[in-house]
């Protein structure tokens, strides 16, 4: 299989990129258009802040070419974020691929940590991506954003607020937490992913 | 609900694991890659890796274990030790690092924290704390593994921290560490309660009511530990179904 990891201005590309050796899966970290449309398979990784990363996907054109997609393509944490219409990080016009808002943990509407670290469930799983997951499985996060629950959602999670854990639009997947980090439960994700 | 986390600590000297272990399935006790696969199998929710190496071939010898460890454990770990520069963080995190810690670099050069995270994010910043409780009742920050006395308070020094950028405080207690007499409910406790970001406490987990007592009276994030994890003394499958009766969020 044809992988392609997204390169661009955020941190984390490298644990994905070990995750997935570790799985014994060969991707290539690029930031060029034709190989990014040709990969049979496309993920998207982050971890920064969302309008830094957004400045640096239209640096290199790369916004346009990831609308553009048609492969499965899968968000990962801030990629997922920047998946959506819109985030509350310094006011930031994402992707809007996925129509669904960011927003921020705050005191008002959660009265717990921030960011969120660590393990949480995750539940009301629907979609391949969660194939043989069973419900109320713990996944990895760090994160003090977070999508809103739409009729986009395929799995969610709770501080303080229900939030989506993971969205679904046509071929563009997002998930919110960890998944190279999620244990085996993250490695399963990873190889449904893989299998669509 | 968030889950309580449970983190063995490894010290490591020149790419090997330092202080005994027992660990009877092992081939080589020594080797931290095989003890952290060990630990994650279990159901360590994180591990720690404390490099107190001191020759100059260190940040490579270092480097390259990071690198070992992740391709092989799939849940985060931290890398801590003689951490001073961002330099120092960005070779430990391109080589799969999850998070760094970082104690004397830091108070020494408080404006590194916030360098780090404007780089690589606040998240992986976790400001390790060593502190003393002295006879005027106060805690203090101690600096040099322990060595050195300076006459900050701890709480001010964390909450100075969080400002500058600083995303979990790893607290240990230079009066219970090696004691197995419990954790520092009183320090763990202030810190936990009005810090906005996660405190993982250390020092003096000796028993599985210990760790309880940390996460339901002093309200922890986390608990870390080292050889009673390694000497078997308190298994980890067994203490988080321990702390699952007691009604706490666990990751089972």
């Amino acid at each position: 299989m044809n992988l392609a990891i997204i390169k661009y201005n955020a941190g984390n590309i490298q644990s994905v990129l070990t995750a997935l050796e570790r799985l014994g899966v060969n991707a290539e970290v690029t930031d060029d258009a034709e190989k990014i449309k040709t990969a049979d398979k496309v993920i998207f990784p982050g971890v920064g802040e969302a309008s830094s990363a957004m400045k640096s996907l239209q640096h290199t054109n790369l916004d346009k070419v990831i609308k553009e997609l048609k492969q499965p393509v899968l968000g990962i944490c801030v990629g997922m974020q920047l998946l959506c219409e819109y985030s509350e990080e310094n006011d930031t016009t994402c992707l809007g691929i996925v129509p669904v808002k960011v927003q921020k943990f705050s005191a008002q509407r959660s009265t717990l940590k921030v960011p969120q670290v660590g393990w949480n469930t995750i539940y009301e799983l629907r979609s391949d991506l969660f194939n043989d997951i069973q419900e109320n499985s713990y996944i990895y996060n760090v994160h003090s954003y977070f999508a809103e629950d739409s009729e986009y959602t395929i799995a969610k999670c709770d501080y303080g607020l229900e939030y989506a854990a993971a969205v679904n639009k046509d071929n563009f997947y997002g998930v919110q937490f960890h998944t190279e980090k999620s244990a085996g439960i993250g490695d399963r994700i990873i190889q449904n992913f893989l299998n669509l | 609900m968030l889950a309580k986390r449970i983190i063995p600590c490894l010290d490591i000297k020149d790419g090997r694991t330092v202080k005994g272990t027992n660990f009877v399935n092992l081939r080589d006790a020594g080797d931290p890659v095989e003890l952290a696969a060990n630990y994650a199998q279990q159901g360590a929710d994180e591990l720690v890796f404390l490099d107190i190496t001191a020759t100059v071939e260190r940040r490579k010898t270092l480097a390259e274990l990071v690198k070992r460890v992740a391709h092989t454990i799939n849940i985060p770990f931290t890398v801590g030790g003689g951490i001073k520069t961002v330099d120092d963080v960005s070779v430990l995190l391109n080589n799969g690092a999850d998070k760094i810690s970082i104690n004397t670099a830091a108070y020494n050069n408080p404006d590194v924290i916030t360098d780090i995270a404007n780089t690589a994010g606040s998240q992986c910043v976790v400001l390790a704390i060593d502190t003393k409780k002295e006879e005027d009742g106060e805690w203090y920050v101690y600096l040099h593994g322990g060595r050195t006395k300076t006459e900050t308070k701890c709480f001010d020094w964390a909450k100075r921290a969080v400002d500058l950028g600083a995303g979990e405080i790893l607290l240990t207690s230079m009066n219970h560490d090696g004691t197995k007499a419990g954790f520092a409910l009183d320090i763990t406790k202030q810190l936990s309660e009005n810090l906005p970001i996660p405190v993982i406490a250390s020092g003096g987990g000796g028993k599985m009511e210990h760790f309880a007592d940390v996460f339901l009276q002093a309200h922890a994030d986390a608990a870390l530990a080292a050889s009673v994890f390694h000497f078997k003394e308190i298994e980890i499958p067994e203490l988080k179904h321990f702390l699952q009766q007691r009604n706490l969020a666990i990751r089972i």
